[in-house]
C-alpha cells in the first residue's frame, strides 16, 4: 500500500510540474508583457529607456530558460512573486481570495450532493410521475446556463419576492443564491451517473439473490445498490468539485462576490502573468489531490481495487 | 443376533403424499413495447416433499421464467396470467409482495446460474450468508456469527472464519457456488429453486457441487425444483422430469421412464443429440494418404505474474502434437488448463515463449508482419459466442465477404459469387446475405461464423469452444455440418472445449489438458474406453448422464 501511495504521490509531482510548465509556456508566448501593458499607459508619460529600464528589474529581459527556472525555484519555496498590477505580493491576494471562493465551492458541492441523491432516490422510490420527474431532472439541470440562472435568482427571491435582500446582505444571506446557482447545473450530472449506476446494479444477478432471501426494495437498495452504485459517481464528484473550485468566475461575477473567480478575471485582463502563473498551479494542486483523496478513497468502497500485497495469492 | 436393516426410502407414490408445490396451468407473459408475448402456456406440475423435480428445454423454453414465477421473482414487464402456484396448499402466486418476502429464503430459497456475478462484490462472504439471517428476523450477533460458521463448513469452505472474511473476488466459481447454496440452505427451507446451477461451471467442479447439493438436501429432506438444460444432469440428479418447449409441457414423468421411453417426438430429438447420452458413433478413418498438416513441439508460452516483478507465470508448459490432414483434434481441459492459449498460439496471435507450431512448412512461431498477415488465410478461427464474433453493423454479406477483401484482389461479382456458395454450403438461405446479425438466431449465426472462416479455404480451422454455447439440437445440427465440410473439404480442425462427450463425437484424436501440460493423448476412443491417467478418468467419470456402465468403465 505504501509503495502504491508513493507512486501517485510521484505520479502527482509530474503532473503539477507538467502543469506549471505548460501554463509558463502559454502566458510567454501572449503578445507583450505585463510590465508594458502597466507602463506603456500614455497617462504615465514614461519614455521608452525607462520601460527599458524598469523591464529589465523586473526581471522581463532574461532569457527564456532562465525566467522559467527562476521562477520555478521561486514557487518550489513558496514565494510566488508579485502581482505586477496591485503591486502586492501575489501570496497575499491569494490567501484573501481563497476562502470565499473555497466557502462557495465547498456548499455548492454539498448541495449538489444532497440534490443529487435526493434524485436518485426519488427515481428508484417514488411513483410513477415522481421517478419521471426525477429522471428528466438532471437533463433541464445540464441545460440551464449558468449566468441566466443566477439572474433569475436574484429576480425572483430578492426584487419580486423579497427573501433575500441584495442590499448589505448578512454574509450567510450573501452565498444563498450563489450556492444554489453553483449546484444545479453540478448537481445534474452526479444524479445521471448516479441514477444510470442504480440502474445496472439493479440488473445485476446478485441482486436477484438479495431478493430471493426475502429483502424488501428498499433493503436491497440500501444494502447492495447504494454501494456499488458509488464509486464511479465519486470519481466523478471530483472532477466536478476542481472545476468548482477554479470555474465560479462566473457566478463571483453576477453576484459581485470576491474570490478566485474574480482574482482570475482581472488578472486576465491585465495580463498580470504571476497572478495566472499562481491561479494555474493551484487549480493544478486541487484537481491533483482530490483526484488522490478520491483514488484513496475507492478501495475502502469496493475491496476490488484493493492493492494487494506482494506474494499474495 | 438380530441386524435391523434400515429399509431402502422408495419415493412415496404421489397420490398418498400431499405435494409441496403444485404448478397448475400456468400462463406467463411478457410485455416488451406494445407487443405482448406469452412465454408459459398451460404449465402443471407438482413436487411432493423430499423430491427432486427437473426442468428441462433449450433456450425460450420457459423453464427460467417458471422457477422466477414460482419464486414470485418475474421481471417487471412479465405478469401471470392464469394459472395458480401452490405452496402446501396455500395459492401463493396472488400473494402481495409484503407476504412474499416473508416466504423467500425461509420457505423458498434459490440456487442462482452464474455464481461469479451472484454475489454482492463490495460485501465480504460472511456478511452475505449472515444477510438472510437478518431479513428473516434474527437480530443475536454472536448467533448469527456462529450459524455463518457452521454454514460454511457445512458446505466444506474451510476455514470457515477466514472464508467469512473474504470477498467474493478471491474465491474461485466453484467455492462462490458454494457459498450461495450456504445461503440457499441456511433457514432450511422446504423448497430450493436451482436454476441451471452449475451451468457456468467445469465438470469435475460441476459434479461436486451437484454431489453437495443433493447431499444437503437429503439430510434436510428439501424438495429440489431444478431447472437445466443438460438432460445429463437431469438424468443423474432428478427423480421426475418435465420436458418444456416453447413453454408448454412436452412430457412428464420419472427420469428412467422418459429416458427409457419417450412418448413425444421433441424428447426423442432432445435425446438423441444430447451429447452424453449418444452414443458414440465410429468416425470413418481417415481415407488416402495425407500428411501432417499441423505440428506443435515443446510449445511453452509464459505471462508476467501482474504485481510481481520477475515472476512468470507458464501458461502452456511443453505442449505437443501432430494432426494429420483431414482429421479433428481435440484440445480438451477445464479453465485454466492453457488450452485456449495453445489454440491462440496456433492461429498466430499470441507468439510463444518457445516452442514450433508448424503448419504445413511455416512455422508460425516466426512470422510476423506481412508473412503473418497472408499466413492468416491459411488457419481460421471460430469462436465460443456467435453473438459476439459478428460485426452487429455488418450484414451478413459484408461479414463473409471481408476475409476476401483483405486477400484477393478478385472483382466484386466473384466475390459475391464465392460469398453466396459458401453461405450455402453452410446451409443457410440466400435471403440472410442482405440481414444484421441480430436477425439471425444464434445457430444460424454460428453458420455465418463457419462460413466466414471457410471463405478463404484455409487448411485448419481452430474451433475455439464453437458448439457451447449453443442448444443441443442446435449443438448437434452444427456439428454434422462441420463433419459434412470436413469429409467434402478435406479440413483439418483443432477442436477446442471443456465437453469430452462432444470431444467424443467429432474428434479423432485428442490431448487431454491440465495446469498447462498435457496429461494424457491418443485416439479419442481409446483414451474414453480406457484412461491411462487419473485426471482424465476423473473428468470422464463427471460427465453428466453417462451410463452407469460408462461411468464404471472410466473408473
Amino acid at each position: 500500500m505504501s509503495r502504491h501511495l508513493a507512486q501517485r504521490l510521484g505520479q502527482s509531482l509530474l503532473v503539477l510540474l507538467a502543469a506549471f510548465t505548460v501554463a509558463f509556456a502559454l502566458l510567454q508566448a501572449l503578445p507583450g508583457d505585463a510590465v508594458l501593458i502597466k507602463f506603456l499607459d500614455s497617462t504615465m508619460g514614461l519614455t521608452a529607456d525607462q520601460i527599458a529600464e524598469l523591464r529589465i528589474a523586473y526581471g522581463a529581459d532574461a532569457p527564456l530558460w532562465q525566467q522559467y527556472l527562476h521562477t520555478l525555484g521561486n514557487f518550489l519555496s513558496g514565494e510566488f512573486g508579485y502581482s505586477i498590477r496591485a503591486g502586492v505580493p501575489v501570496a497575499r491576494l491569494l490567501a484573501e481570495n481563497i476562502p470565499p471562493t473555497l466557502l462557495l465551492a465547498s456548499l455548492a458541492f454539498g448541495v449538489a450532493s444532497l440534490l443529487a441523491i435526493l434524485l436518485a432516490v426519488l427515481s428508484q422510490l417514488g411513483f410513477g410521475w415522481v421517478r419521471g420527474f426525477a429522471r428528466s431532472m438532471p437533463p433541464f439541470f445540464v441545460a440551464v446556463p449558468v449566468f441566466w440562472l443566477g439572474i433569475m435568482l436574484i429576480q425572483v427571491f430578492s426584487f419580486q419576492l423579497g427573501l433575500v435582500s441584495v442590499i448589505a446582505p448578512e454574509p450567510w444571506e450573501e452565498l444563498i443564491l450563489p450556492v444554489l446557482t453553483l449546484a444545479v447545473p453540478i448537481s445534474a450530472p452526479l444524479a445521471q451517473v448516479l441514477i444510470r449506476n442504480i440502474d445496472t446494479v439493479l440488473n445485476e444477478p446478485f441482486v436477484a439473490v438479495a431478493r430471493a432471501k426475502g429483502a424488501t426494495h428498499a433493503w436491497v437498495l440500501w444494502r447492495h445498490v447504494a454501494r456499488n452504485a458509488l464509486p464511479s459517481t465519486l470519481t466523478m464528484a471530483g472532477v466536478l468539485f476542481g472545476e468548482l473550485l477554479g470555474g465560479a468566475v462566473v457566478t463571483e461575477t453576477v453576484f459581485g462576490l470576491s474570490g478566485l473567480g474574480g482574482l482570475t478575471q482581472q488578472a486576465v485582463a491585465n495580463q498580470d502573468v504571476a497572478v495566472l502563473q499562481a491561479i494555474v498551479v493551484l487549480s493544478a494542486v486541487a484537481f491533483v489531490a482530490i483526484s488522490l483523496a478520491v483514488d484513496l478513497l475507492l478501495p475502502l468502497l469496493d475491496p476490488r481495487l484493493a492493492v494487494r500485497p506482494a506474494g499474495a495469492a | 443376533m438380530k441386524i435391523d436393516i434400515a429399509p431402502r426410502l422408495a419415493p412415496a407414490p404421489a397420490t398418498t403424499v400431499a405435494p409441496l408445490l403444485e404448478v397448475e396451468d400456468l400462463a406467463v407473459r411478457y410485455a416488451s413495447g406494445g407487443s405482448v408475448r406469452r412465454v408459459v402456456d398451460g404449465v402443471s406440475f407438482s413436487i411432493a416433499p423430499g423430491e427432486v423435480l427437473a426442468l428441462v428445454g433449450e433456450s425460450g423454453s420457459g423453464k427460467t421464467t417458471t422457477a422466477q414465477a414460482v419464486l414470485g421473482l418475474l421481471p417487471a414487464n412479465g405478469a401471470i396470467e392464469r394459472g395458480a402456484i401452490r405452496l402446501d396448499g396455500a395459492g401463493i402466486s396472488r400473494w402481495p409482495e409484503k407476504r412474499l418476502t416473508a416466504l423467500r429464503g425461509a420457505r423458498i430459497s434459490l440456487i442462482p446460474q452464474d455464481p461469479t456475478t451472484s454475489l454482492n462484490p463490495v460485501r465480504t462472504i460472511g456478511a452475505q450468508i449472515a444477510e438472510i439471517l437478518e431479513i428473516h428476523g434474527e437480530r443475536d450477533r454472536s448467533l448469527i456469527r456462529e450459524r455463518v460458521l457452521d454454514l460454511l463448513s457445512r458446505v466444506g469452505l474451510e476455514p470457515a472464519e477466514m472464508r467469512a472474511g473474504q470477498y467474493p473476488h478471491q474465491l474461485s466459481g466453484g467455492m462462490r457456488q458454494r457459498v450461495l447454496i450456504a445461503i440457499a440452505v441456511a433457514l432450511r427451507p422446504g423448497l430450493i429453486v436451482a436454476d441451471e446451477p452449475t451451468s457456468a461451471l467445469d465438470v469435475t467442479v460441476q459434479r461436486r457441487i451437484l454431489d453437495l447439493i443433493d447431499e444437503l438436501r437429503r439430510e434436510d429432506g428439501t424438495s429440489v425444483l431444478l431447472v437445466t438444460h443438460d438432460l445429463g444432469v437431469a438424468t443423474d440428479r432428478a427423480d421426475r422430469v418435465v420436458v418444456l418447449r416453447n413453454g408448454a409441457v412436452q412430457e412428464a414423468g420419472p427420469v428412467r421412464q422418459v429416458l427409457a421411453a419417450p412418448r413425444s417426438a421433441y424428447t426423442r430429438q432432445l435425446l438423441q443429440d444430447a451429447p452424453s447420452l449418444a452414443t458414440p458413433r465410429a468416425r470413418p478413418p481417415v481415407s488416402g494418404a495425407t500428411g501432417i498438416a499441423l505440428k506443435v513441439e515443446t510449445l511453452v508460452q509464459e505471462y508476467p505474474v501482474p504485481g510481481e516483478r520477475g515472476r512468470l507465470f507458464r501458461a502452456v508448459d511443453d505442449v505437443g502434437f501432430e494432426v494429420r490432414a483431414g482429421t479433428t483434434h481435440a484440445l480438451v481441459g477445464e479453465s485454466g488448463s492453457g488450452k485456449t492459449t495453445t489454440a491462440r498460439c496456433i492461429a498466430g496471435f499470441l507468439r510463444p515463449t518457445a516452442g514450433r507450431v508448424l503448419v504445413g512448412e511455416t512455422d508460425v512461431a516466426c512470422l510476423s508482419g506481412e508473412p503473418l498477415r497472408q499466413f492468416r488465410r491459411q488457419v481460421q478461427l471460430v469462436f465460443q459466442n456467435p453473438f459476439a464474433s459478428l460485426d452487429p453493423r455488418q450484414t451478413i454479406a459484408g461479414i463473409v465477404e471481408e476475409p476476401l477483401r483483405n486477400f484477393e484482389p478478385i472483382p466484386k461479382a466473384e466475390r459475391e459469387r464465392q460469398v453466396r456458395a459458401i453461405i450455402e454450403r453452410v446451409g443457410l438461405p440466400d435471403s440472410v446475405l442482405t440481414r444484421p446479425p441480430a436477425a439471425l438466431s444464434g445457430g444460424q449465426r454460428q453458420r455465418v461464423a463457419i462460413a466466414r472462416a471457410l471463405v478463404l479455404r484455409p487448411r485448419v480451422v481452430v474451433l475455439d469452444e464453437a458448439v457451447s454455447a449453443l442448444d443441443v439440437t442446435v449443438q448437434a445440427r452444427i456439428l454434422e455440418l462441420l463433419d459434412e465440410l470436413q469429409q467434402d473439404l478435406g479440413l483439418t480442425y483443432v477442436f477446442v472445449s471443456h465437453d469430452l462427450a462432444v470431444v467424443r463425437l467429432i474428434a479423432d484424436t485428442v490431448s487431454v489438458m491440465r495446469d498447462g501440460r498435457v496429461v494424457e493423448s491418443g485416439a479419442t476412443e481409446q483414451v474414453f474406453q480406457a484412461p491411462e491417467s487419473n485426471y482424465a478418468r476423473e473428468l470422464i467419470a463427471a460427465i453428466p448422464g453417462m451410463t452407469d456402465e460408462a461411468r464404471k468403465a472410466a473408473e
